[in-house]
């Protein structure tokens, strides 16, 4: 991408219990119609947004979510970053390997959340934390 | 704390969710419906999710266990109205929803759980030929 | 000395505005834009003289940067010009001139104004070069990014004409793909699809290939994607229309449709009358048993 990414809007959500999963959810959603996506888009990235809300509670014991609204040239889109102070992932490769067993909650729900992304980038390190980032361009 | 309702029509059971869920919203429903199917011996248990914006994995997960421990009661379960959006994110993420039939609406996911019953009855035994299978 | 640029070239501006504008609109007349009849000599005159008036009050606050905060609506009204031209489909050149013919008769205004005086006449210069050429550049930019849109919305529309969803019965849709299928397109069919299965509570949908003209791993992929979301919506489908070296093809790849697939749509057909519980009889044996 040769545009510089500006951002013009950011919000921070915190990541405490399964009601901030929803409060995430319907953050992300009032801030992707905002921004203008259509319902499929909106609906990728919201799920994605859950996926690793989720993450963040039940792995990373809890954390936030930083929301921006970010424009690259003409381009608009959407920024998240989720953040926790959690155990963190060894093996990163490992954990970007999903398999979504029936009932079984085996998958971190990475690789999902990236397929659903136009970006997706993640940070790591074991005893310090965890940091995932996705965005969706319009 | 509000629980979802369970309608029960002859011998299946039939859940709107509507709402976005919360885990303890989730886990009351898995819990009322296998109840409800102990106590009242439903052969089918239909879920309709027309209303359903989001599905991720967490709700993924939990449709999947409510049809495993139905199967596990002797009833079928069958995911009704699925919004494209939320059927295109799905493949997407990768979830196979094994085990659970789907159909377009509640009228097809009845008609298909009623095919699979010898009869449309209180399902504790029908004493004609739904045993001789 | 910056400074002393942007003053020099305010007041130039300011006092040689009648000239500049004469000699602009003259440059303007005698480009492009106006020969090809895309726009009227009023309009093109109106619109110079509304950025010529931005540029001014951006050189008051803003220096020479382009940039800044105070060029705002000179920025937003070159970018308006420029995607309005990308819409009636103008040259990328006449585009970009709007700004860039500005330089000269400013050059001129600019050397009458300061003949003695060398440096202020040097600062000036460089002002407006400055100025213009950023200017120049963003009107480009803007009216590159509007002509990608134009394309994209193209691409959009030509992906749904080619992708109609049939009716063929009550309950049965049959989806007859013709050309080659990547991720964007195939974005669109099986939004498509899936809206006309809701639509028109269809049990069975006919996927058919025959205009498709190859199936690697990733068509592939796309297909499966496409049935595994009818599936989780309650509808069954088929694919049809799979030719002889289309099959080998696949096998040879190690793709696996994990669907019906039937050679004909035809076929396909007749299998989905069937599924949904029709029969199709012909009326000649009634008659004849009379």
């Amino acid at each position: 991408m040769g545009a510089a990414v500006t951002v013009s809007k950011t919000e921070t959500i915190s990541v405490r219990s399964g009601d901030d999963v929803v409060r995430v959810r319907q953050r992300v959603r009032a801030l992707a119609i905002d921004i203008g996506f259509g319902l499929i888009d909106q609906t990728k990235i919201i799920t994605a947004a859950s996926e690793l809300a989720r993450n963040t509670l039940d792995y990373g014991g809890g954390g936030e979510v930083r929301a921006e609204r970010v424009q690259a040239g003409t381009r608009k889109g959407l920024r998240l970053t989720f953040e926790d102070q959690g155990p963190g992932i060894a093996d990163i490769e490992q954990a970007m390997t999903d398999h979504y067993t029936s009932g079984k909650g085996l998958g971190l729900g990475l690789g999902g959340a990236k397929r659903l992304s136009n970006e997706f980038h993640i940070e790591s390190t074991p005893g310090v934390g965890t940091r995932v980032m996705i965005a969706r361009w319009k | 704390m509000d629980r979802i309702p369970i309608l029960k029509l002859g011998g299946t059971l039939i859940v709107t969710i509507q709402v976005d869920m919360h885990d303890r919203l989730a886990l009351a429903l898995e819990e009322d419906l296998t109840a409800m199917i102990a106590r009242t011996g439903a052969r089918g248990v239909l879920i309709e999710i027309s209303a359903l914006e989001i599905v991720d994995s967490f709700i993924g997960r939990m449709l999947v266990s409510i049809a495993a421990v139905s199967r596990v009661l002797d009833a079928e379960t069958v995911l009704a109205g699925m919004r494209p959006a939320v059927a295109i994110t799905l493949v997407e993420l990768g979830l196979e929803l094994a085990g659970i039939r789907t159909a377009l609406n509640v009228e097809r996911g009845m008609a298909l759980l009623k095919a699979r019953l010898p009869e449309d009855g209180a399902g504790h035994g029908s004493g004609r030929d739904g045993l001789e299978d | 000395m910056r400074m002393d640029g942007a003053e020099v070239l305010k007041r130039t501006l300011t006092e040689d505005e009648a000239a500049i504008l004469e000699a602009w609109y003259t440059s303007l007349r005698e480009g492009t834009s106006l020969q090809s009849g895309r726009i009227r000599e009023a309009e093109l005159q109106t619109q110079a003289k509304a950025v010529f008036g931005q540029l001014r009050d951006g050189l008051s606050s803003g220096g020479v940067d382009a940039d800044a905060e105070s060029y705002t609506p000179l920025r937003e009204n070159l970018a308006d010009i420029s995607r309005s031209r990308a819409v009636q489909g103008f040259t990328p050149t006449d585009t970009a001139n709007f700004v860039f013919s500005l330089k000269e008769p400013i050059f001129e205004a600019l050397q009458r104004k300061l003949a003695a005086d060398a440096s202020a006449l040097a600062a000036g210069v460089w002002a407006a070069g400055k100025v213009l050429d950023r200017l120049g550049l963003l009107t480009m930019e803007v009216f590159l990014a509007s002509r990608e849109e134009v394309i994209g919305r193209q691409g959009q529309e030509i992906a749904e004409l080619s992708t109609p969803v049939v009716r063929l019965w009550d309950g049965i849709l049959a989806l007859p793909l013709i050309g080659t299928l990547d991720s964007a397109r195939t974005g669109v069919v099986m939004e498509n699809l899936l809206q006309a299965i809701v639509d028109e509570e269809a049990e069975i949908a006919i996927i058919d290939i025959t205009g498709v003209p190859t199936v690697d791993t990733l068509v592939a992929q796309h297909l499966l994607k496409t049935v595994a979301a009818a599936r989780l919506m309650g509808a069954d489908c088929i694919v049809s229309g799979i030719r002889p070296q289309i099959a080998q093809t696949m096998v040879h790849l190690g793709v696996e449709l994990n669907v019906i697939s039937k050679a004909t749509l035809a076929d396909a057909f007749a299998l989905a009358l069937r599924r949904t519980g029709r029969k199709v009889a012909r009326q000649q044996a009634a008659e004849e048993r009379r």
